[in-house]
């Protein structure tokens, strides 16, 4: 939209601060969702990430700052926000005792739904969340994959324009993660906008088109998950060889391809260096370690981590903050 | 919010509390399980030892039994709401465009209805020690609606105690810790008058008295003065006093 690019964005934060106490959890938060996107807030555990999803979703007000969710301002008419958004993960639940059913029925008819329009829809997300055999169990009894799912059913009952996903996949098996990635990328694909929370970088990067770092309850930096990249140096190239001898011809090799230094560790006879484009990188170095006639014990591309990117942003491991 | 949707919301709510109370009997046997011991202790331990003149203990220790049973009701409804809060799930409801007011008046509602019930069931057990209410019909419906009024009041104590509190267990001993003095520095177990002088005055003033002096007199077919009418007033009172102090602390409470 020329001329009104905030206008339309499905999300608009301005300056929000938030303390608790002495900590001081927001600093500042700006924030920008277009709409149609997964957006994420990638960040360790305390940097604020969970306090912006809980202003968003009208649950805690902030001490400063102005937001506005689908146009509407959240602190001026926190009633008409709730009407456009759905909130699930980390700090929402279903009732246990309830079945997964009754749950679906509960929260659809909270939401303003009818009965009868409450119960169809509690059919059709049981259906599209593959909950139908356990429907009619209380949901104490579900897996922790299925109770995830029930919750992102829960906060979907009235179709929500906009949906908080609150660290949706912390705690899951690689296979629920999975499948709970792809309901994400589905429900985007309907049009709904979702601002995701996550610690793990591998997360934002399949599932966001644009992603905000936050760290100290302030974000620093923001863009797509390839501009990041870039900043952090983009992928590495790791050869292990079998045979410390060979360890001067690898380096060679792998500074054929660098972008940047080479490292080399001997006592684990690995040489590491970032290189720009990183298949053909991989394919040339592989090419040139097979034509030399050196063994290798491994060899590969190595995504940067988060603990990575918040070297490269901050100075300092994230895991730090995790303590 | 419009007062239809809060209603419409609230029953909602209390929908969800009466379909969980039966798959949670842990709390219904245990809501059964202290007044029963309270009936066989004071009736067959300390029983024979308090005197009170022109009527039998078992008589003169029901009434204060079902006061004590709807009073302690207020620590369940505490735990029930603190353990919600815990969970999480307050924050989806919060989350809702849903009535501000539904969640709790829905726990309010619904703990007078297992009330009622576990009240029911004392009665009976009453009948089976011995228990032999005189007053009229009427008067022992009067009775049993004054002890669900003082329900719902106690339960919106409770209410208030769990959104000032931390933590579920802060709630179970802070829910408990007031309830001991109230319930027994009053007529509920021993008549009043072998009480030091300035237990006494407490005692007879208390509201606890009041609502046990109540619903005594209309079971027992005795002179009822001004109890029902002080009843009313106390616990009306207390009511109008929690329901707003609950709804602005909910209303600020994030888990």
């Amino acid at each position: 939209m020329p001329g009104e690019p905030s206008a339309g964005n499905a999300i608009q934060a301005e300056g929000l601060r938030k303390a608790f106490g002495k900590t001081q959890a927001l600093d500042g938060v700006d924030l920008a969702v277009p709409r149609g996107i997964v957006y994420g807030l990638l960040g360790p555990n305390g940097a604020g990430k969970s306090t912006v999803v809980r202003i968003l979703s009208t649950l805690l007000r902030p001490d400063s700052g102005s937001a506005t969710v689908d146009g509407i301002d959240v602190l001026r008419d926190p009633g008409a926000v709730r009407r456009h958004i759905g909130l699930a993960g980390q700090y929402a639940a279903v009732d246990e005792y309830l079945t997964g059913r009754e749950n679906l029925v509960m929260f659809g008819r909270l939401s303003g739904l009818r009965k009868s329009v409450a119960r169809e829809r509690a059919d059709e997300l049981l259906e599209r969340f593959d909950l139908v055999d356990a429907a009619d169990r209380p949901s104490k009894g579900y897996s922790g994959g299925m109770r995830r799912r029930l919750d992102l059913a829960a906060s979907l009952a009235s179709r929500p324009p906009i949906l908080f996903l609150d660290e949706p996949t912390t705690g899951l098996d690689p296979r629920s993660r999975l499948g709970m990635w792809g309901i994400i990328n589905e429900l985007v694909g309907d049009g709904t906008t979702v601002l995701l929370t996550t610690q793990y970088l591998e997360e934002a990067d399949r599932l966001a088109a644009r992603i905000a770092v936050i760290d100290h309850g302030r974000v620093i930096a923001e863009g797509t998950p390839a501009q990041l990249k870039a900043r952090v140096g983009g992928e590495a190239l790791e050869v292990a060889v079998v045979d410390a001898a060979d360890l001067e011809a690898a380096r060679a090799i792998v500074a054929g391809v660098a972008s940047d230094e080479v490292f080399v560790e001997p006592e684990r006879r690995r040489v590491r260096a970032a290189v720009a484009d990183g298949p053909s990188a991989l394919g040339r170095v592989s090419a040139e370690i097979g034509a030399a006639g050196i063994a290798t014990e491994d060899l590969g591309l190595h995504r940067p981590t988060l603990d990575e990117v918040f070297l490269a942003l901050t100075g300092r491991p994230a895991a730090e903050e995790a303590e | 919010m419009n007062p239809a949707r809060a209603l419409r919301d609230s029953g909602i709510i209390l929908w969800r509390q009466l379909v969980q109370l039966p798959r949670i009997p842990e709390v219904l046997v245990f809501a059964l399980i202290q007044p029963v011991m309270f009936v066989l202790l004071f009736r067959y331990v300390f029983g024979g030892a308090i005197a009170t003149p022109g009527e039998s203990y078992v008589n003169y220790l029901m009434p204060g039994i079902f006061a004590q049973t709807v009073a302690f009701g207020a620590v369940a409804s505490g735990i029930g709401l603190a353990e919600d809060l815990r969970r999480g799930i307050i924050d989806r409801f919060r989350s809702l465009p849903m009535a501000r007011s539904a969640v709790l008046v829905g726990r309010t509602v619904s703990d007078l209805v297992r009330n009622f019930a576990v009240v029911a069931v004392m009665y009976v057990v009453g009948l089976l020690v011995g228990f032999r209410p005189e007053g009229s019909i009427a008067a022992q419906v009067l009775a049993f609606l004054l002890l669900l009024l003082t329900s719902f009041a106690f339960s919106w104590i409770g209410v208030v105690i769990a959104l000032s509190m931390k933590t579920v267990e802060a709630v179970q001993s802070a829910g408990f810790i007031w309830l001991f003095p109230l319930t027994f520095a009053s007529s509920a177990f021993v008549p009043t008058d072998t009480m030091p002088t300035w237990l006494q005055v407490f005692a007879d003033n208390q509201p606890f008295t009041i609502v046990v002096n109540a619903v005594r007199a209309l079971f027992l077919d005795q002179p009822v003065g001004n109890y029902v009418w002080l009843t009313l007033a106390w616990m009306i009172g207390i009511t109008a006093v929690m329901i707003p102090l609950a709804t602005r602390q909910y209303r600020r409470r994030s888990a």
